[in-house]
């Protein structure tokens, strides 16, 4: 009987716990599917049903024609982005977090919408504005897109550090008798840094996984979303999965590898 | 990742909101045109590949022809007409799936927001980077998934037989039979399972900000857990939950994905039309009317949020 109660006890103190594995167990649950069907061996077109282990599809990731071609124009759209995007986000950043200027209002609304539209939206009208200008769809199309819509992440990363910076440390600079550029190069921009990186990192992951924008701007083109999406109609290659595997381990070392390096460094620092 | 949770107010509250408050000069004071040569090329971008495309398609919704012989402006306004009455059934079901799917990250999404903010200790930044790290596989490829966790007689179908929770559904009408894949239930399953991250992260950054010795005043005057979370910690989440909500349902609104690789044509949404009315069917007026309500109906929302909390918390 005491166990019961107590038992029910500690249920109820860690109910929000159990809640929130549960939680983390739905968000993770897919990803686990993604893996362990890397190493499916299916008989027919589609990689939904376990058959029998095979690590075939790891031995020749790109042995499905125009899988590595698609991964190869995602990467350079997503690069070419992320360094449009970062630089025009962070000029944009800086503006909103440093100087009164007329219209604030307005910028902060151009610059928040993006983030507020359905892609199917945006997408759409992109489409529209490309089709009256007589714009031929491919790779230009995306690439204006993609830093269209990656903009806005950038700004709010950016932003968000530059706010938080102390602004003694550039008083402190000039007071030294450092320029207006020294001060930004061996103050401004090193402390900063995080921000800009935690914002070019988003936009090559929005980049690199957008499909919807995609889907409307590119013409002819194949990215690798727009590959994915092929092959749910056609029939899904497992080496779909092999990729989606390598890039979730790739991600988690990355983040690991990122924190672990933050955590030196503070502890130098302290 | 601050960025992830987009609407939510800068993670900074103790640096003053206007960097040039009173009092307080801007650093680099020299030419007055500086913000507007920073901003220029950003906002010259967005101007000219957001904004003017809206307009494009304004003008292309009231416009009449056909592709062959072009297409004019004529003030055709029937066109919204005929197309709300043909796609009401569309309409209707975005906004009830993406509702259904915001309600469900909420439920969801706030015990692990809690638990992250809380109760986490050491793990937190591991769960953290869990909860972001399935962006950085292709979305397609984990809504893919979807089909093998609720095939036909796979285990997650066949519990749910077992306990009798799909007569229940099936009577309801979000299932279909012994059947999860293709109904209802599996569109929302999806986009909730798509947009929970956009829920949790500013869920978590209004929780992490409530100090804790609030919670410690709550129990020493003798609040129960759960008054202290009625009283305490939900009113002090609500910009969380705001953002939360609107980041979730937004998005959700104008999905297509999840309805087309989930569902069946029972489950079209809003955003299918639009794109098979775009890329396939090429009727390009009508295409573009139906995205303009949409659009105008997350404006309107977007405008109340900005009302209660004004434009500098944005972005």
């Amino acid at each position: 009987m005491s166990f019961a109660t107590s038992f029910v006890r500690r249920l109820r103190r860690h109910l929000v716990v159990l809640a929130g594995l549960l939680t983390l167990g739905y968000l993770l649950l897919p990803n686990v599917i993604v893996t362990v069907f890397s190493f499916n061996d299916p008989k027919g077109r589609f990689n939904y049903e376990w058959q029998g282990f095979s690590a075939d599809a790891w031995r020749d990731p790109c042995g499905v024609s125009g899988l590595c071609d698609s991964l190869a124009v995602s990467l350079q759209i997503a690069a070419w982005a992320t360094l449009g995007a970062t630089v025009l986000g962070t000029m944009t950043a800086f503006a909103l977090a440093r100087y009164r200027f007329r219209a604030r209002g307005a910028v902060n609304s151009l610059i928040f919408l993006p983030m507020a539209m359905p892609e199917a939206v945006m997408a759409a009208s992109l489409l529209t504005l490309f089709l009256n200008l007589g714009a031929e769809l491919g790779f230009w199309t995306i690439l204006i897109a993609h830093i269209m819509f990656c903009l806005s992440f950038v700004v709010v990363a950016v932003k968000a550090r530059v706010l938080s910076m102390d602004p003694r440390l550039e008083e402190a600079a000039r007071d030294l008798y450092a320029g207006p550029l020294q001060t930004f190069r061996r103050v401004t921009l090193p402390i900063t840094a995080p921000g800009i990186a935690a914002g070019a990192l988003l936009a090559f992951a929005l980049s690199f996984d957008d499909f919807i924008i995609t889907n409307f701007t590119a013409g002819s083109t194949v990215t690798f979303p727009m590959f994915v999406w092929g092959s749910a109609q056609r029939g899904t290659p497992v080496q779909i999965n092999v990729v989606g595997t390598a890039m979730f381990a790739v991600a988690v070392l990355f983040v690991l590898a990122g924190t672990a390096v933050a955590n030196r460094r503070r502890k130098q620092q302290a | 990742m601050t960025a992830l949770t987009g609407a939510p107010p800068s993670p900074t509250p103790a640096t003053p909101p206007t960097p040039a408050a009173p009092g307080k000069k801007p650093p680099r004071a020299r030419g007055r045109l500086t913000p507007y040569w920073l901003l220029l090329p950003g906002i010259l971008w967005l101007l000219v590949f957001f904004l003017m495309p809206m307009v494009y398609q304004a003008s292309t919704s009231v416009q009449t022809g056909s592709l062959e012989e072009g297409y004019e402006v004529t003030w055709h306004f029937a066109t919204y007409w005929d197309a709300l009455s043909e796609y009401w059934p569309q309409f209707s079901r975005s906004v009830l799936y993406a509702g259904s799917a915001t309600a469900l990250c909420l439920l969801l999404g706030y015990p692990l927001a809690y638990l992250i903010a809380f109760r986490a200790g050491r793990w937190r930044g591991l769960i953290l980077i869990l909860v972001i790290a399935p962006f950085f596989t292709s979305f397609l490829i984990r809504t893919l998934a979807w089909k093998t966790i609720l095939a036909d007689g796979g285990p997650v179908v066949g519990a749910l037989n077992t306990l009798h929770v799909l007569d229940v559904t099936s009577w309801l009408g979000i299932t279909a039979g012994e059947r999860v894949l293709a109904t209802p239930l599996a569109v929302v399953c999806g986009l909730t399972y798509n947009f929970l991250p956009f829920m949790i992260l500013p869920l978590y950054t209004s929780l992490e900000r409530i100090d804790g010795r609030l919670h410690e005043a709550a129990g020493d005057l003798y609040a129960s857990p759960f008054t202290t979370f009625r009283k305490v910690t939900l009113p002090l989440s609500m910009p969380g939950v705001v953002s939360g909500t609107l980041l979730t349902f937004i998005p959700a609104s104008g999905d297509y994905v999840n309805a087309d690789l989930l569902g069946s044509t029972d489950t079209r949404m809003i955003g299918n039309v639009i794109q098979t009315q775009f890329l396939r069917i090429l009727d390009y007026p009508t295409a573009a009317a139906l995205s303009f309500l949409l659009m105008a109906a997350i404006l309107v929302m977007v405008s109340l949020y900005i009302r209660r909390s004004g434009t500098e918390d944005l972005v």
